[in-house]
């Protein structure tokens, strides 16, 4: 017998007999009751170390961005391609190739106000290391695509599909030495997260 | 071998180290149970994990199968493993027909559960963990002593001199972001120049044959973005049925082990990326007899949270050195008698079974039952410590007579008040860490004899 059908074969035998699994409804539920969803998510962003800036419109977001000169900047949101001389489009680049980009602006298709959580899908990261390997990142979400807690975030996920998609709450941080929060471990040094007010 | 009292003695030599060591894990537990009062419904929110860890365990064979398939479909390779050593075996033969000689990890206390590294580097095959905590203990030849905080048993001078030998900052230097901008640096050189990559597995969706990595450094994602080859390895337990009950898992998980809302990053993979190769080794390594187990099946609900270690009494005070396995801690306790009853055999009896574990798990397992379920397993199979059995034999002797409880309740007092050096000395081993005290004049018996009767 191969290592797979007897594995299947021990856990047949020793599981014990069939529970139901709880109703997830009813968190969906409560979920759909909360409210104050923008204040609650600006709080917590703030506490996990993102910044969050309020803006009317992407040519308001433009204001608040500082580049170096020569600085590589990468987006997937056309109206920031005058950005910079260096901001750029990008298709499904080799991965390698990012490992000099100081800062990445994309596109998150929802927020998470009880964690800031941001949902960004491969669709919007382009390439899949982009939003880990830039030296800055800024996430761009809609007021009114905040949603209350994870269970109506998946519930909002529901029917997707994605080869690759991430929950972002915050910049990069460690606190493996002696609980010391350092923040900028391996990915971004900072989170900025423009929240376009409509 | 030494037991965890004896490795616990060598870590309670240094006072202040523990003091801190203690001081600080309480301080993560104060974190959690901050972040975990602001959640109103948390003990509901921890009921349904429960719950839905009861119908992953009830049918567990279905959803491995249900997961294969979602996963083939995906355009991963699926691989089982039946124990440490094939699981091994998996990871270089991927690595061999490769031709790839050195591999990044994220954390996986599996592959520590399995000696991978070890194993990996008797074949030739460099490995580099890539948490910064894993790293350190990596580079001082030690296991992590936490499962969330690798290093917490580790100073920022002894970490700097690590860092100062090994990737060359300057000597003296201790600031934990001068320590951690050295290790960026040094990583992401490592991450660009590696076709391999292996990650652990937080959760394994059943229904789409997805897998999430939590982590907050963004190394897991350095790393499998950048590799030719992902290899994923999981224990079979970490199976949910639906998507939807990430929405559960990934509300309880960090804050009960750190006290954050949520990890940095919740990495959700389902496809390799055009030109990548991903694998999942599904490993079993005695999870199947411990499914078996009715009284200790519930301790494969673990999501490997920390919760448990942060606020034990033994744990904060005895180090994670100090349980000689790859998950230390109250649930370390009841998952290594599993594996090797024997060899673990001090490991529940090394709690006060007060019961804290119990009530700060996220998934409800009656960890403090278990450990005392554990004792009587051990002690009835005969790997029980043969010095206390002696002791408890004769503590029974003594109890089952009031005559003799009454002649060794004098000859105790009489030893402690005239001969106190006869108990007052490092023999005893109640008198390490402590002060005998005094010896009362008389017994309660005496006592109650004078003035009631």
């Amino acid at each position: 017998m191969n290592s797979r059908d007897k594995i299947l074969a021990d856990v047949r035998r020793n599981q014990p007999p069939l529970v139901a699994a709880p109703d997830m409804a009813v968190w969906e539920e409560k979920a759909a009751a909360k409210g104050a969803l923008l204040e609650t998510f600006a709080t917590v962003a703030g506490n996990v170390g993102s910044r969050v800036v309020l803006v009317d419109s992407i040519a308001e977001l433009k204001a608040h961005l500082v580049i170096a000169p020569g600085a590589r900047v990468l987006t997937s949101i056309p109206g920031l391609l005058d950005l910079a001389k260096d901001a750029a489009l990008f298709a499904n680049n080799a991965p390698h190739e990012m490992e000099n980009v100081e800062l990445a602006i994309l596109q998150a298709e929802f927020g998470v106000a009880e964690n800031s959580a941001l949902w960004v899908t491969e669709k919007q990261m382009g390439t899949r290391v982009l939003p880990f390997i830039c030296q800055h990142l800024a996430l761009v979400v809609k007021s009114t695509d905040i949603v209350p807690d994870m269970h109506a975030a998946y519930l909002r996920t529901q029917g997707t599909d994605h080869g690759f998609a991430a929950f972002i709450a915050g910049p990069s941080k460690t606190a493996d030495i002696e609980q010391s929060l350092v923040l900028g471990a391996h990915g971004p040094r900072s989170l900025v997260i423009f929240v376009l007010v409509s | 071998m030494k037991d965890h009292a004896q490795l616990s003695e060598v870590f309670n030599k240094d006072e202040q180290r523990v003091d801190w060591h203690d001081e600080t894990l309480w301080f993560v537990r104060q974190k959690r149970d901050k972040a975990s009062h602001q959640i109103p419904d948390w003990e509901e929110l921890r009921e349904a994990a429960s719950q839905i860890k009861h119908n992953v365990l009830s049918n567990l064979s279905n959803y491995l199968e249900q997961f294969e398939q979602q996963a083939i479909n995906n355009g991963i390779r699926v691989h089982w493993a039946a124990d440490a050593k094939e699981h091994n075996h998996i990871v270089h033969s991927i690595l061999k027909r490769h031709g790839i000689s050195q591999m990044v990890k994220s954390k996986s206390m599996l592959t520590e559960e399995c000696h991978l590294n070890h194993y990996l580097e008797e074949q030739g095959i460099n490995v580099v963990d890539s948490d910064l905590g894993e790293l350190i203990v990596q580079l001082a030849k030690e296991p992590p002593s936490h499962i969330v905080l690798p290093c917490i048993h580790k100073k920022k001078e002894e970490i700097g001199d690590i860092f100062h030998e090994f990737l060359g900052s300057a000597k003296g230097e201790a600031d934990p972001q001068v320590l951690t901008e050295t290790a960026r640096i040094h990583l992401r050189n490592t991450f660009l120049s590696r076709r391999a990559a292996l990650t652990g597995v937080n959760f394994a969706v059943a229904e789409t044959g997805e897998f999430v990595v939590c982590t907050n450094e963004g190394n897991a994602d350095m790393g499998a973005h950048l590799s030719d080859v992902h290899i994923a390895s999981m224990g079979i337990e970490k199976l949910i049925p639906k998507r939807k009950d990430l929405g559960v898992f990934l509300r309880l998980l960090t804050r009960s082990a750190t006290g954050q809302p949520i990890t940095t990053y919740s990495s959700h993979f389902k496809r390799p990326r055009p030109g990548q190769e991903m694998h999942i080794v599904l490993v079993d390594n005695g999870r199947s007899i411990q499914l078996g187990r009715e009284d200790f099946r519930n301790s494969l609900k673990c999501i490997r949270c920390g919760a448990c270690m942060n606020t034990c009494p033994v744990y904060r005070r005895s180090g994670g050195h100090s349980y000689h396995t790859a998950v230390a801690g109250p649930i370390g306790s009841i998952l290594a008698p599993n594996l090797d009853m024997k060899q673990y055999a001090d490991l529940p009896f090394a709690s006060t079974l007060c019961g804290s574990c119990s009530n700060v798990c996220p998934v409800k397992i009656d960890i403090h039952e278990q450990l005392y379920k554990w004792r009587q397993v051990i002690i009835k199979e005969g790997y029980g410590d043969k010095k206390k059995a002696a002791a408890m034999q004769a503590m029974a002797y003594t109890l089952s007579s009031p005559k003799i409880y009454r002649i060794a309740g004098k000859a105790g007092r009489w030893v402690m008040k005239h001969t106190p050096f006869a108990v007052g000395n490092p023999l005893n081993p109640w008198y390490k860490q402590r002060d005998m005290p005094d010896a009362p004049k008389e017994s309660f018996g005496e006592w109650y004899r004078k003035n009631r009767e």
